[in-house]
């Protein structure tokens, strides 16, 4: 029928729904990039633009210590988790032994138990060796839950990559570590790229771990710092605020931008840990 | 990313044995039983303590579990979670599922930016999302100024402020967040079933609504299975969303199990009551995934009727 009538109303709904749902953001895009608000109401094109804001926000309230906080922890929970679920993975994707099925359904359970559910425990446990405030409270418990969709992911991938390689590679004498880190890897790269932005967001994130571990404020995380922020600004500058608000996003957008798709794969592969 | 695939493809047992392959796993496996597994444990011992996080903690058997089910402001805390399941589940399901069956028949060229943008609330930070609709809906955000605009500015008001309002104002805030999740699954979806089956269903003089009953829905079975799990476990768990935007007021009105379980935890020194809390929402998530999965499962065995 109607085709090109048909194409139009597709396109129209997709659009609708494209600017709602990226409005909000958008919208505090161009709050922060507006001058000192004049009591910014509904939704403001910035007519004459400034970055003087984010100049602001950066330098108020520990925000920039917060941000590099936040770097060192999620690269560096990245980095673990990845390397740890290669393994994993590995072992558990190419090789059988006793238990080998046990141990993936336990990590796969770690995909659906919900994370605020270990938070008193944990806290205790760092409380107990003083090492609230520290990099190791923010980083040790991402890593431990990370693993079990890392494992799950590589596991995945490992599976399905060829047996046949694997099999001419040991006949030429190669070791079992052989074949991972001159045969599988390379070849695995774009997988563990996937998991390890996957990983990244979700650390990147994460706001319960952060505000938990945080008791006498020292040990600030960028979104942290960004609700502490947002509290304490309510009615004072929302410039500064919004310009804060586009910085925590910025780094996981970033990566999300240059992925796209393999980044939307790998969510709802992995999907059920969120 | 096309892998081939080898000999040994899918469902056959992997490799050859070898005891090797455990010290692989092992690190993962360590870092998980130290700060996953145990923690867990640790939850359902704290469960059954009554214990301010100080001195010696009282063995109190199940009496916590008893104060969650029968205290009115711990159980409301739960059917709030209902609520915003219907919020942040169903509704961004059904309008997932909306859009799909509109555009079952048409291909469309150009879907990757739509993918994008529609995807993009699911990477953005709680934080970022709670302060932007934080001042959607304040007394001088864009919600009453549409409302002023058209003349209904006796309805403006602080939304999250409002006792009776501000619970379906944060569901609003997750139907938002999760649609785009549904559209960008169920329109990939849609795309893959054969346009044949339309015109099968169309031959046999199908209605939009039967048509959407026997051929659009069986065919998405497994994209709304994984979009209820994800969406439905954000729902029941949420915590930075609802701390942020309104900490749980106006009174308790949007205070959630998560929320509770924050306070009881760190803020009122009831560990006892916080770790039961937190084993009974760790069941009822545990419990909807494998619903959900077993549904799943079920599909691929009758698929097509």
């Amino acid at each position: 029928m109607s085709s090109r009538w048909e194409r139009a109303v597709t396109h129209a709904l997709l659009i609708t729904f494209s600017v709602i749902a990226v409005y909000p953001l958008v919208s505090i895009l161009f709050l922060a990039l507006s001058r000192q608000s004049d009591l910014v109401t509904g939704f403001t094109i910035p007519t004459d633009p400034s970055l003087d804001s984010f100049v602001t926000a950066w330098t108020k309230g520990g925000f920039d210590r917060g941000f590099a906080n936040s770097i060192v922890v999620a690269t560096t929970v990245t980095i673990l988790s990845v390397a740890l679920s290669i393994l994993s993975g590995y072992g558990l994707g190419t090789m059988r032994f006793p238990g080998a099925n046990a141990i993936f359904y336990l990590l796969m359970a770690g995909l659906v138990i919900p994370y605020e559910s270990l938070i008193i425990p944990l806290y205790r446990l760092f409380r107990d060796a003083g090492m609230t405030e520290s990099y190791a409270a923010l980083i040790l418990p991402q890593v431990g839950v990370s693993v079990c969709l890392g494992t799950f992911w590589m596991r995945s991938f490992f599976r399905s990559s060829p047996r046949a390689v694997i099999e001419a590679a040991r006949m030429d004498g190669a070791g079992h570590l052989r074949v991972l880190l001159s045969v599988l890897l390379p070849s695995a790269l774009p997988a563990a790229l996937t998991l390890a932005a996957l990983v990244f967001m979700y650390t990147w994130n994460d706001y319960l771990l952060a505000l938990v571990m945080n008791p006498g404020g020292d040990m600030l995380t960028a979104p942290l710092a960004l609700g502490y922020f947002a509290g304490a600004q309510r009615y004072s500058d929302q410039t500064v605020v919004a310009a804060a608000a586009v910085l925590v996003a910025l780094p996981v957008v970033a990566a999300y931008v240059v992925l796209q798709r393999r980044f939307i794969r790998g969510f709802l592969t992995g999907a059920v840990r969120e | 990313m096309s892998r081939p695939r080898g000999a040994a493809g899918r469902g056959s047992p992997p490799g050859e044995p070898r005891l090797v392959g455990f010290l692989y796993v092992l690190p993962a496996l360590a870092a998980f039983a130290v700060f996953g597994v145990w923690p867990l444990l640790q939850t359902i011992l704290f469960s059954t303590w009554k214990w301010k996080g100080i001195g010696t903690p009282e063995p109190v058997g199940l009496e916590n579990y008893v104060d969650v089910l029968g205290d009115p402001d711990i159980y409301t805390a739960f059917l709030r979670s209902l609520v915003l399941v219907v919020f942040a589940a169903i509704l961004p399901v059904c309008i997932g599922l909306l859009l799909a069956a509109l555009l079952s028949r048409v291909r469309i060229r150009g879907m990757g930016t739509y993918r994008v943008l529609l995807f993009l609330p699911q990477t953005i930070a709680m934080v970022v999302v709670a302060i932007a609709w934080g001042w959607i809906y304040s007394r001088d955000g864009i919600v009453n100024e549409i409302l002023r605009t058209v003349g209904l500015g006796g309805v403006a008001r602080a939304w999250l402020g409002d006792f009776d309002l501000a619970l379906p104002a944060i569901g609003l805030i997750g139907t938002w967040l999760n649609s785009g999740l549904c559209m960008v699954l169920f329109v990939a979806g849609v795309q893959k079933i054969p346009i044949d089956l339309y015109d099968a269903a169309r031959v046999d003089g199908a209605g939009p609504w039967s048509e959407f009953r026997a051929v659009t829905l069986p065919g998405l079975r497994n994209e709304v299975i994984v979009a209820l799990t994800l969406t439905v476990i954000f729902a029941l768990r949420n915590f930075d969303l609802i701390w942020i935007t309104t900490g749980g007021g106006p009174g308790d009105a949007t205070t959630t199990p998560s929320i509770l379980l924050y306070h009881f935890g760190f803020e009122a020194r009831r560990l006892g009551t916080g770790s039961a809390i937190a084993v009974v929402m760790t069941v009822v998530i545990l419990v909807v995934s494998v619903i959900l999965v077993r549904l799943g499962e079920r599909g691929d065995e009758g698929v097509a009727r």
